[in-house]
């Protein structure tokens, strides 16, 4: 068993109300249970986007129903289809506009590197201009993949220790950036 | 600079500062109204179904001047389209509309069938499915724009019952065709495969199911005071002013335009069966709703027609040069295996000249121009888009609107952009 | 597409060419529509008029460019329109050259030939004169290229446009393997990756 799982030894009759953690376990739990996604909707995949919003799937139930449409107040940017060079500008804007700790699920098959548009118009995925945390493959993935992808999210946050260096992006994942 | 205050005349705030600027301009003193704020309803916006930008001028309250700016969502479809064979488009033409995808893979069927001839030869029960598939992406499309746009005005109740029906029809769709929703369903000569078994009962209990959903809606809506103050005499859209727009569907019945392409220039089945065509007075947005509102109900009727008509038999051509042969005949003889190695590799080889096929999709008349010099791959494909031509309507309806009637009017005109930019 | 409304089409694509005589060719009839090319294309706004006002044809359904690499001239302009009351659909074509890439424009008899005629422009280059605002639509302002000519790579090239966007090439990994439309032998038409000579 993963020794990060077994922080909470927890005896009532010693300790009574007091529960002794480790503060990254708490703060992570409370990050991964309440991810507020900014649905950054383009095409298609939006619309499984919304039908995981609604009442078949769900996706309240893990925390992520406040789909904001502010960056400033979400902490998931949720790329739901077709990235074109000409709102891929935008995009960056709005990504860079969102407050850290933040993350990002690259959803669906155009999202995650093109899709099947390898056209000229068509940034060959998303990528290539922000960091992506999850990609689900998919066109469009079911609403199912994209609660199984948020569901390893959360794990990937429940991981992430406190004190974040802030050290300079790798150069593999921001290369293609051209924004000034 | 007071405008003119006429008598018995009484107009609230928003007319007479209407009034004000409309007189300014005349009389040239644009300069002495202030500044116009320029406001971007950018490409990320709740309310703008997809990505659409409009940039709207502002004086006070009232927009002056919008001019939306579309393409963020343009994929180079028609010069894909260059370079696949026409089986091999099918898949691009589900992401056109994508609230309605059995709907454009009809169309485009229809659209190289006409080219190559045989939309006469199709089977029966070939066409009476393709009807089946385009009324159901009919109810599907409507279902949701009205949920998206009673959303909008701030009705949020109706969208998750709209979304509920919505999972029933990607049921039906998944067991017919393997995908919730871009179905890529029909083939050149026919369609993919038949209908499997207990399908028909199926289709036919979700319709009493969707038709009780029908009635909530408009217990919901339709005599909803709030909904009917922000909807009716908003976004009023004169009949000649729709017709030199180009704009189709809906919203041009909505203007009181009677005009259908399923009753004017039919195909497949439709002369067979009876259905009406609803078609608004005043051409605003409240008209708009209830033109959808009870083209759904109509699409049932149709449904219900068709599944009680439905004959047996094949369901496309039986010709081994249009149609992928059963595989059964490819592993055993000679001649369908060439057949459908031909296929596979070069495509359905389609006579030169050059067709336009227009169909009723539920946002409008979606056609298709297709410019062919023989062979599997079209010269020249376009689209001719419904949203498109919606949107270019836009600059005319948002002028002299307020800034909070935006919303209703962009989901009462219910445009795609996947359809628009391509 | 029943019998009557193809007479119906031949009748007003009739009535049309006898008012217009030489300016037209013949009526070419195929799979039920009737297409007509204009020789001169200067006169393509006073035919469409006369097409709107007299014949009924009330809607321009549908505007597209098309190139034609490797005839002369390269380009057309085809113009789709349709009669609310008769119901018939009409196809007027137009050719354009690659040198005087100009067709008048038909804005002021159809405003929907406004974005029509845009997107012309933006994915073939043909020019429309006295358009009220003719600049590209859906690619972005200071697009360099024509994406929908022939000649124009599917993968795209590469700008570098600060502040504007940017592209870069699509990998196509050998190139789209396609067929080649309009070779007569079944060999010639299997599947090569297509290259831009």
């Amino acid at each position: 068993m993963n020794p990060s799982q077994k922080e909470i030894g927890y005896n009532t009759k010693v300790e009574g109300d007091v529960i002794v953690t480790k503060v990254d376990a708490v703060l992570n739990w409370f990050r991964k249970n309440s991810l507020w996604p900014m649905p950054m909707g383009l095409a298609c995949c939006a619309i499984e986007l919304m039908a995981a919003g609604s009442s078949r799937f769900d996706i309240s139930r893990f925390g992520s129903e406040v789909m904001r449409f502010s960056p400033r107040q979400s902490d998931l940017m949720i790329v739901a289809g077709t990235v074109t060079y000409k709102m891929a500008l935008a995009l960056r804007r709005i990504y860079d506009q969102m407050a850290e700790p933040k993350w990002v699920i690259a959803m669906g098959a155009c999202a995650s590197t093109g899709g099947m548009y390898r056209s000229y118009s068509v940034l060959q995925g998303v990528d290539k201009i922000v960091p992506v945390n999850v990609y689900v493959a998919g066109c469009p993935p079911r609403p199912e993949a994209l609660l199984d992808a948020l569901m390893k999210l959360q794990k990937q946050v429940a991981k992430e220790p406190l004190i974040r260096t802030h050290k300079a992006p790798k150069p593999d994942a921001l290369s293609g950036v051209h924004v000034k | 600079m007071a405008p003119e205050i006429k008598d018995l005349e009484v107009k609230d705030a928003a007319g007479r500062t209407l009034d004000g600027i409309e007189s300014a301009e005349v009389q040239g003193q644009e300069e002495m109204m202030g500044e116009k704020l320029i406001l971007n309803m950018g490409p990320s916006h709740p309310s703008t179904h997809g990505v659409l930008r409009i940039i709207l001028e502002l004086d006070g309250e009232i927009i002056t001047k919008a001019s939306p700016d579309v393409g963020y969502l343009h994929r180079g479809d028609e010069k894909i389209a260059e370079n696949m064979t026409y089986n091999q488009f099918v898949p691009y033409t589900d992401r056109l509309d994508y609230l309605a995808p059995l709907a454009n893979n009809v169309a485009y069927a229809l659209a190289v069938e006409k080219l190559m001839g045989i939309d006469k030869q199709l089977p029966e029960r070939g066409q009476y499915i393709r009807v089946i598939c385009c009324e159901l992406a009919r109810i599907s499309a409507h279902l949701l724009g009205l949920g998206a746009f009673a959303m909008d005005v701030g009705a949020l109740t109706v969208f998750l019952h709209t979304f509920t029906e919505r999972e029933k029809i990607y049921n039906l769709c998944e067991s017919l065709t393997g995908a919730r929703f871009t179905t890529s369903f029909t083939r050149i000569g026919g369609i993919a495969r038949d209908l499997p078994d207990g399908w028909v009962d199926q289709c036919r209990k979700f319709l009493e199911e969707v038709e009780f959903n029908f009635d909530e809606t408009e217990t919901l809506l339709t005599r909803n005071r709030i909904f009917v103050d922000r909807t009716q005499g908003v976004g009023i859209l004169p009949r000649d002013i729709a017709i030199d727009y180009g704009i189709t569907g809906p919203n041009l019945r909505g203007s009181g335009v009677e005009h259908d392409l399923r009753k004017s220039n039919p195909y497949l089945v439709y002369p067979e069966l009876d259905f009406e065509v609803p078609v608004g007075t005043k051409g605003d947005s409240y008209d708009r709703y209830l033109v959808r509102m009870e083209e759904m109900r109509q699409s049932a009727k149709i449904i219900r027609q068709c599944l009680d008509k439905l004959p047996g038999g094949p369901v496309s051509i039986d010709d081994g040069k249009t149609v992928l042969p059963p595989k059964d005949k490819v592993l055993s003889s000679m001649e369908e295996l060439i057949h459908q190695f031909m296929l596979v590799t070069q495509g359905v080889n389609v006579p030169s000249g050059e067709v336009y096929f227009g169909a009723e999709n539920p946002k409008g008349e979606l056609g298709f121009y297709i410019h062919s010099i023989g062979g599997g791959t079209p010269n020249r494909m376009k689209i001719r888009a419904p949203s498109f031509v919606n949107l270019s309507v836009l600059p005319y309806l948002l002028k002299g609107e307020m800034m909070s009637d935006v919303v209703a009017i962009l989901g009462s005109i219910d445009f795609v952009m996947g359809e628009s930019d391509r | 597409m029943s019998d009557a409304s193809i007479e119906k089409t031949s009748k007003l694509a009739n009535d049309l060419k006898t008012k217009f005589g030489d300016l037209l060719s013949e009526i070419h009839e195929f799979r039920g529509e009737c297409t007509l090319v204009v020789n001169d294309n200067a006169k393509i706004a006073e035919i469409c008029n006369y097409a709107k006002s007299e014949l009924g044809f009330d809607c321009l359904t549908d505007l597209s460019g098309v190139d034609h690499l490797g005839e002369e001239p390269r380009f057309s302009v085809v113009y789709e329109l349709y009669g609310l009351t008769s119901k018939a659909y009409l196809r007027l074509k137009v050719l354009v050259e690659e040198e005087n890439c100009e067709v008048p424009s038909v804005t002021k008899i159809w405003k929907t030939a406004d974005w029509h005629e845009r997107e012309a422009y933006d994915m073939m280059g043909i020019r429309f004169t006295n358009h009220p605002d003719l600049r590209r639509i859906l690619m972005w302002e200071g697009y360099p290229y024509f994406p929908l000519r022939k000649d124009f790579p599917l993968e795209g090239k590469e700008t570098e446009l600060p502040d504007i966007a940017f592209t870069e090439k699509a990998p196509m990994e050998g190139g789209p393997f396609v067929t080649s439309p309009g070779q007569p032998h079944t060999t010639l038409r299997e599947p090569r990756a297509r290259t831009i000579e």
